[in-house]
């Protein structure tokens, strides 16, 4: 009994005395650090998630009041956190326009022809192990196993009928499906960009009929017929110049594959 | 005495070195030894902490736990007294040395829970040493740990620009040399100086 009682004194004595020292030692060793750091990170979204390019929101926080980062780069808060920190900051708030993911692809399942039956693990580049190229025939195609779903720390991403779809109400612009995805298919575009055309495919007008039954095939229908010359075929896929697009969505309805997708309001 | 001071610091530096024969403190060693910079900041803050650490637990233990027989304490109140000790340093380092605090970063912290310096202060009570036996052993076993770290330090930095396989990139080729380093150090195994 005694034993016990004593180890809990001594303990307790020891602790005690580490700890007033070290108390002591926090006011001799105060660092005085930029109260605008503190600021910066409580306005920050403090999702951790790197969209920034920062090690983490308090990264990010230091580069800010070092001077070292611009205001707007919290992807995850949005233009009203880069108000916010722009006004701790003193500066003037230069929003940068929002960004969400989009995927390129509407090779849905029965929608793209398939080379084999995929039975392994589902992870996209467990499947591009058989030769460099997924279970479909179309080499530029969202595989579907949902990489991108499990690099999402939003819940922005799902899977739908085989290929990856973006909700954009969740989706903050992060760009961590952009580097989970095997093909590099996923892209980040200007929210406010309503027309884009579903695809990603390189290949020849007749390899894309074969390989899938609503692939672009270049026709060029769109080209010609944009007023604001905003859709060009390049490499036999269509591609929207973001600046030059007026949003009338022309293309989107004489489309003869209807691969050219327009969002509505509620995207 | 010097003879016997000499011997402790040559045994703990080379032929018991804390990394390379007894395995202590691997978890430092291998994560902080991709830049020689950051190794010497390693080594030099366990060098400070060991030594600290083996004077005032050899006074807790010697003043305070032997005279009420409570030397079952001894592994608690030594993690105790290290704990607060390496956020002592941590304190110090950010006021004095910013740089250094700022390369360590993650490392510092983990020293607490490190083994080689719970391995040194307990191994001093296991031998009997006396008070400046303790420190001198603390301190030269940071030294044979700072040596060791740096030397690694130094191989892998040698290692980005040599060709092997790809499979062994990262991890798997930094312990493929560190067992290598450690095979060297087994030729002072055995030695007794005096």
């Amino acid at each position: 009994m005694k034993t016990i009682l004593l180890s809990i004194l001594v303990l307790g004595a020891l602790g005690a005395l580490f700890g007033a020292l070290l108390a002591f030692a926090s006011k001799i060793f105060h660092v005085e650090t930029d109260p605008r750091q503190a600021a910066v990170r409580e306005a920050l979204a403090g999702a951790n998630c790197g969209g920034c390019g920062y090690p983490g929101c308090d990264g990010y926080a230091a580069a800010v009041v070092k001077g070292e980062a611009p205001c707007n780069k919290c992807v995850a808060g949005g233009a009203a956190t880069a108000a916010k920190v722009a006004e701790i900051m003193g500066e003037s708030n230069d929003a940068a326009e929002k960004m969400v993911a989009f995927v390129p692809c509407s090779g849905s399942t029965g929608v793209a022809e398939l080379r084999f039956n995929y039975s392994g693990p589902e992870n996209c580049r467990a499947a591009m192990l058989f030769g460099g190229q997924s279970n479909k025939l179309c080499t530029f195609a969202c595989i579907g196993f949902g990489n991108c779903v499990k690099a999402c720390k939003f819940d922005a991403m799902h899977i739908e009928n085989g290929v990856a779809k973006v909700q954009r109400s969740h989706c903050v612009g992060c760009g961590a499906c952009v580097d989970a995805c095997p093909k590099n298919i996923v892209k980040l575009i200007p929210a406010s960009q309503r027309i884009m055309p579903a695809c990603s495919s390189k290949d020849k007008g007749p390899i894309v009929m074969k390989n899938c039954t609503v692939g672009c095939i270049g026709c060029m229908k769109c080209q010609r017929e944009c007023p604001a010359d905003a859709i060009v075929v390049k490499d036999n896929l269509a591609q929207v110049d973001v600046d030059k697009c007026i949003q009338c969505v022309h293309c989107a309805d004489i489309c003869p594959r209807h691969i050219i997708l327009y969002f509505g309001k509620t995207g | 005495m010097l003879t016997n001071i000499l011997s402790i610091a040559l045994g703990a530096i080379l032929i018991d070195n804390f990394i390379f024969s007894q395995f202590l403190g691997c978890c430092p060693f291998l994560g902080c030894s991709n830049k020689v910079d950051t190794a010497t900041g390693m080594g030099i803050a366990v060098v400070f902490v060991m030594g600290l650490a083996s004077a005032i637990c050899w006074v807790v233990d010697t003043y305070v736990l032997v005279p009420l027989g409570l030397e079952f304490l001894e592994t608690l109140a030594f993690i105790l007294v290290i704990a607060a000790l390496v956020q002592f340093v941590e304190m110090f380092l950010k006021k004095s040395v910013p740089s250094l605090y700022a390369a360590l970063g993650i490392y510092l912290p983990l020293i607490t829970t490190n083994c080689a310096v719970l391995g040194v202060v307990l191994l001093n009570v296991q031998n009997h040493y006396n008070f400046i036996e303790s420190v001198v052993y603390g301190i030269t076993g940071g030294l044979g740990f700072m040596l060791a770290i740096v030397l690694f330090a130094s191989v892998r930095e040698r290692i980005d620009f040599a060709d092997y396989p790809d499979c062994f990139e990262g991890f798997p080729i930094a312990l493929v040399s560190a067992g290598l380093l450690a095979l060297a150090f087994m030729g002072f195994s055995g030695m007794k100086i005096f």
